[in-house]
């Protein structure tokens, strides 16, 4: 249990309430004052915070200026070269031609990549997480360790090998499922590490409560555990989609590049590649990339936080 | 995925989505149609159950659609499913594919070089009689060559390219009262009188652009290229790019040197965009368009460059742009050129396959392409009338010419950590300051032992 | 275990449905995209179920191993395919060359040697010393400051958003940032436009060598500050109020206060976020390829890698580089190793 949580339970206690009612308030005001009575602190924070939110602010009134001007002149300049256009947006959706499809598609092919690509990771490693949290077996802990550290080898070279498998053995090379195998394995050492931390914090007495009145694994894993580790599994399938929404290269590699399971990352690549050429379509088309993660996240970075601290917040 | 073929393949868009759909009309008129294909032409391919072939190129975009159409007629007659899947990554892919032995049956090889290091790899099946046939019927020796190794003949031909176009604009050297130039001094003396005109800020007599994203160079390598073949002919060319003539070698600085006297004078470059060091930083698409603001008179890129100029610009002898060939050094010498082209290499050995090799390495294909616009062909059956735009005629003309020396782009040519990679930043580096002799001792050193 | 049949299953679904889905009926081929999904989804489901049933049915005798093997068996057998057995055979390639013969060092040799491929180690040198700093240091500066203030939230989010979005999004925001035009041009690009404001002269971030390097980084830290901010910012708060109170009474400042307090109340999440910062550094890859495409003497290794190995099909040297790559990150992870142990022994 973490120290805010521990503040809290003392805040609910009766016994307390005045003592400690009466000392927290005036331990924030007086923090906040002083954090906000430095010049300092507050010019530091605007400048990080400008600096950090003009180049996406740029871009975002980059994406409705009409072509000629993103050529011709900076967005700063908006007020001097007025121009708003949805143009770029319509262009980049809605184009398409015999052998390549618009951004629509892609985008779809985005979605069905990354939902599958964040449960079927999930769903594998809380079950693992569970059983090296709470089944006592040989070698747990070294196998549990080596999991973890698969995370420093280079996924450049798991390519070739899976590839082979998929289009060797399974005959499944440039569609969905491929796509979606290669981001679960790639996203089960993070996914057993972020769950095994959280699952084993649960206190000792509630598994065993559980198991005193006859659960068998399953049932505590369902019922006990699977509930209490809510934050960490929605921590972690945040973590996961917005790296396989945002991955390049296993899509590459595993979609094979044809325009029905390519996502859009991949698309806004090719487009860039082609920089010249693109430069007003660019803006727009990263727009487009970028809303899904960010509805995603925002909606659900509460949970992020929570599930990422576990087992890094006790000394 | 570093070549700068990819780029140059992707240029022929804009062009070939407005005026050669139009132009496929009046022309050749085969393809693309619906129930009610004529197919009196296809017969000798068979007729095939259920049977598809994937084709993987680097191609994409309209020259993709068009690539598509072309062979639609085709699919119906014999039966068999084209999956064509374009993407610009195939160059760096296909490795991997071929190494995780999930090859496509066919690629559309945009570089020699990395179509001889796949035949070296045993990845590509040889041509059959037939394809080999339709190539030496069709197709010059030299570019069979380019696709055989070891005497086998693996790849036929595609479509091509000519290099070494000098684009400029027939009203401005009529109301300046300047000449084509005949020969490299005359092109050079030219260079001056227009610097000595010249009463702007931002005119210079050349425009150029090296930039090309994670390519950016390539442009320049054609420019170096041109030169050596013209400065020192075809066996020189051929000893440079087999990697027999060093870059260090006093025949390919002098021809450095030769195209730094223009490249490097900041009074010669760079119109419109700013000084020598603004040549890295514009995109080769931009570079020419400074012609259309009467900000440059000369712009030096392939045939493919008039998709560039857009609807509105008229490309012709008479019109709002034209272009001449790079010109000899030697007055007396024969003509030369650069080009490029693409080769269709195939993985897999099958019936369904073949003919659609067979095809891609016919008449029949060639002339329903080149009809279709955007693109030209070396291949001798299309008759160069049938290309859409008159620059395309004359490339097919000087690409089919009995007495032009032709020559594929040395950089394509060359192993990948020189032509795709050392050449092009050399290229870099070398309009950035650094001195002839530093640069071509780089790409040297950079040779794969 | 379960997971091929099913594999084969949906693939064959999925050669059913996509052949009819062809380019241009954007509807029709959406609707069958989402019926592939749709059939994945459940066939896991339903085999994971299937597992998890009989696992739960069988005899008393068995149960304990046939559950164990239900809960770890599956995500350990995709992990020994997918990530330990091409662990091994990377290491295996790296001592052999193009056409798979065994040339011991040779690769390594050829590495240290090259100037070119000295430059990319020397590149990640750098980008391994800057990021996991830089971007620690200023979210934590950036938590700190904002700590209690008003509109907390809202200037959390604002450093946060890069987070989510994709390598290849942020190369192409930033190239905006970085684009160049001569001097004397009108400027599209915010960074020349600010220089030439200031009187400077336009430069070509991403071309001049070797600052491209300084600017390639940037990009990378503009992303994982938020990261380090979010979680920094969390630990923060759980530092207990009454120690700040209690050092406040002893007269320290808030400089002191900060140094002698929150840092070492925040020091397990400091490890956490730099290790975590660092290994995305070290495997950096996207931001190379789409910015420069490792030219200009930019290269780092988890891209120079994929050029080798993938572009020019030198495999032995792209693994060699691959091996180079797991020893620079061996470290961090034997580190973390060793505090995890520390903590499984606590509990």
């Amino acid at each position: 249990m973490s120290a805010t949580d521990a503040a809290e339970a003392a805040l609910d206690s009766p016994l307390n309430s005045k003592k400690v009612r009466r000392q927290r308030p005036e331990g924030k005001a007086d923090r906040a004052k002083k954090v906000l009575t430095s010049k300092w602190a507050t010019a530091g924070a605007i400048i990080i915070a400008v600096i950090w939110t003009i180049p996406t602010a740029g871009l975002f009134i980059t994406s409705f200026r009409p072509a000629d001007q993103i050529k011709g002149s900076g967005w700063w300049t908006i007020f001097q070269n007025w121009g708003f256009t949805f143009d770029n947006y319509a262009e980049v959706l809605t184009a398409q031609g015999a052998s390549s499809a618009n951004l629509s598609s892609y985008f779809i092919n985005s979605i069905v990549v990354a939902v599958p690509a964040t449960l079927f990771p999930l769903v594998l490693a809380s079950l693992a997480a569970y059983a090296f949290a709470w089944i006592k077996f040989r070698f747990s802990a070294a196998i549990f360790i080596g999991v973890f550290a698969l995370q420093i080898v280079p996924l450049q070279m798991a390519l070739i090998p899976l590839l082979q498998i998929f289009s060797g053995a399974l005959g499944i090379s440039g569609t969905f499922p491929a796509v979606w195998i290669a981001h679960t394995i790639f996203g089960l050492p993070l996914a057993i590490f972020l769950l095994h931390n959280f699952i084993s914090e649960i206190p000792g007495d509630v598994i065993e409560a559980a198991r005193v009145d006859g659960a068998n694994h399953f049932q505590t894993f369902f019922r006990i555990v699977l509930p209490l580790a809510m934050p960490a599994l929605a921590s972690f399938a945040i973590f996961q989609f917005l790296w396989v929404w945002n991955d390049l290269l296993v899509a590459l590699v595993f979609s094979g590049g044809g325009v029905d399971v390519a996502p859009l990352t991949q698309r806004l690549a090719e487009l860039s590649g082609n920089y010249g050429r693109n430069l007003h379509r660019l803006p727009a088309a990263a727009f487009i990339s970028i809303i899904v993660p960010l509805i995603v996240f925002f909606s659900l970075q509460r949970y992020f936080v929570r599930g990422l601290m576990a087992g890094s917040t006790k000394g | 995925m570093h070549t700068a073929h990819r780029r140059r393949g992707l240029t022929a868009v804009a062009l070939a989505g407005a005026a050669g759909l139009v132009l496929a009309g009046c022309t050749s008129g085969g393809a693309g149609g619906g129930g009610d294909a004529d197919c009196s032409d296809y017969e000798q391919y068979g007729t095939f159950d259920n049977a598809s072939v994937e084709v993987y190129a680097t191609i994409i975009d309209v020259e993709a659609d068009q690539l598509v159409e072309s062979w639609a007629d085709f699919e119906e007659c014999t039966g068999i499913t084209i999956d064509y899947v374009g993407t610009q990554e195939a160059e760096t892919q296909i490795n991997v594919r071929v190494a995780a032995g999930d090859a496509p049956d066919i690629m559309i090889v945009p570089q020699p070089g990395l179509l001889q290091r796949l035949i070296g790899d045993g990845a590509v099946v040889p041509a059959s009689a037939e394809v080999e046939a339709n190539v030496d019927e069709f197709w010059s020796e030299s570019w069979k060559g380019y696709g055989s190794v070891d005497g086998t003949f693996y790849a036929a031909p595609l479509m091509a390219s000519v290099k070494g176009y000098i684009w400029y604009s027939p009203a401005d050297f009529e109301e300046n009262g300047y000449e084509v130039p005949e020969t490299w001094d005359d092109l050079v003396a030219l260079t001056e009188e227009m610097a000595d005109n010249n009463d702007s800020q931002t005119y210079r007599p050349w425009c150029v652009g090296f930039g090309s994203g994670d390519a950016t160079g390539w442009p320049g390598t054609d420019w170096i290229e041109d030169l050596v073949l013209r400065m020192h002919g075809p066996e020189a060319y051929d000893q440079w790019v087999a990697g027999e003539l060093p870059f260090s070698s006093p025949e390919i600085q002098e021809a450095f040197d030769a195209a730094g006297e223009i490249l490097l004078n900041p009074d010669f470059v760079n119109g419109g965009f700013g000084g020598v060091e603004s040549i890295n930083s514009t995109t080769f698409q931009d570079a020419g368009l400074a012609i259309l603001d009467g900000n440059c008179s000369l712009h030096h890129q392939a045939s493919f460059y008039e998709a560039q100029w857009g609807e509105d610009v008229e490309v012709a002898e008479d019109g709002d742009v034209w272009a001449f060939i790079t010109p000899k050094v030697d007055a007396d010498a024969g003509d030369s050129v650069t080009g490029g082209g693409e080769f269709v290499a195939a993985f897999t050995d099958n019936e369904e396959t073949d003919a659609v090799q067979q095809y891609l390495s016919s008449d029949t294909w060639a002339n329903i392409r080149v009809g279709l616009g955007g693109v030209i062909s070396a291949n001798n059956g299309v008759d160069p009338s049938v290309a859409g735009s008159e620059i395309g005629a004359q490339s097919m003309e000087i690409l089919q010419g009995e007495d032009t020396v032709f020559r594929f782009d040395g950089s394509d040519l060359m192993p990948a950590a020189v032509g795709t990679s050392s050449f092009w930043t050399g290229i870099v580096d070398w309009v950035g300051g650094d001195s002839t002799s530093s640069v071509t001792a780089r790409i040297d050193a950079s040779y794969p032992r | 275990m379960g997971v091929g049949p099913v594999v084969a299953q949906v693939a064959e679904a999925v050669q059913h449905v996509l052949p009819t889905a062809r380019r241009g009926d954007f509807w029709g081929a959406t609707i069958e995209k989402f019926g592939v999904l749709f059939i994945g989804l459940a066939a896991f489901a339903a085999v994971i179920g299937l597992v998890l049933f009989f696992a739960d049915r069988t005899p008393k005798k068995m149960r304990d191993v046939v559950q164990l093997t239900a809960f770890v068996a599956p995500a350990l057998l995709l992990l020994l395919v997918g990530l330990v057995y091409p662990a091994i055979q990377t290491v295996y390639l790296a001592f052999t060359n193009r056409q798979g013969e065994w040339i011991g060092f040779q690769n390594f040799v050829w590495m240290f040697t090259q100037d070119e491929i000295l430059q990319v180690l020397l590149n990640t040198i750098i980008w391994v010393l800057l990021v996991p700093a830089l971007s620690t240091t200023i979210g934590l500066a950036y938590a700190v400051f904002i700590d209690k203030s008003a509109g907390e939230k809202v200037l959390k989010s604002l450093v946060f958003l890069p987070m989510a979005i994709s390598f290849v999004g942020a190369g192409i925001i930033w190239r905006f940032i970085y684009e160049y035009r001569a001097e004397g041009y009108e400027q599209i690009g915010l960074l020349n436009q600010i220089i030439v404001w200031f009187g400077g002269e336009p430069r070509q971030f991403l071309i001049e060598s070797p600052w491209n390097t300084f600017f390639l980084i940037i990009v990378m830290i503009w992303i994982q500050t938020g990261f380090a901010m979010v979680l920094l910012s969390a630990a923060i708060k759980a530092v207990p109020t009454e120690i700040i109170e209690a050092s406040r009474l002893d007269g320290a400042n808030a400089w002191q206060q900060f140094w002698n307090v929150t840092v070492p109340g925040i020091r397990s999440t400091l490890v956490v976020v730099v290790t975590t910062i660092t290994i995305a550094t070290l495997k950096v890859f996207d931001i190379v390829r789409t910015m420069t495409g490792g030219n200009y003497g930019t290269s780092v290794v988890a891209n120079e890698m994929y050029t080798q190995a993938f572009n020019r099909a030198e495999w032995g040297q792209g693994a060699a580089l691959a091996v180079v790559l797991f020893i620079m990150v061996l470290p961090i992870i034997m580190y973390n190793v060793r505090v995890m142990r520390k903590q499984r022994e606590i509990r």
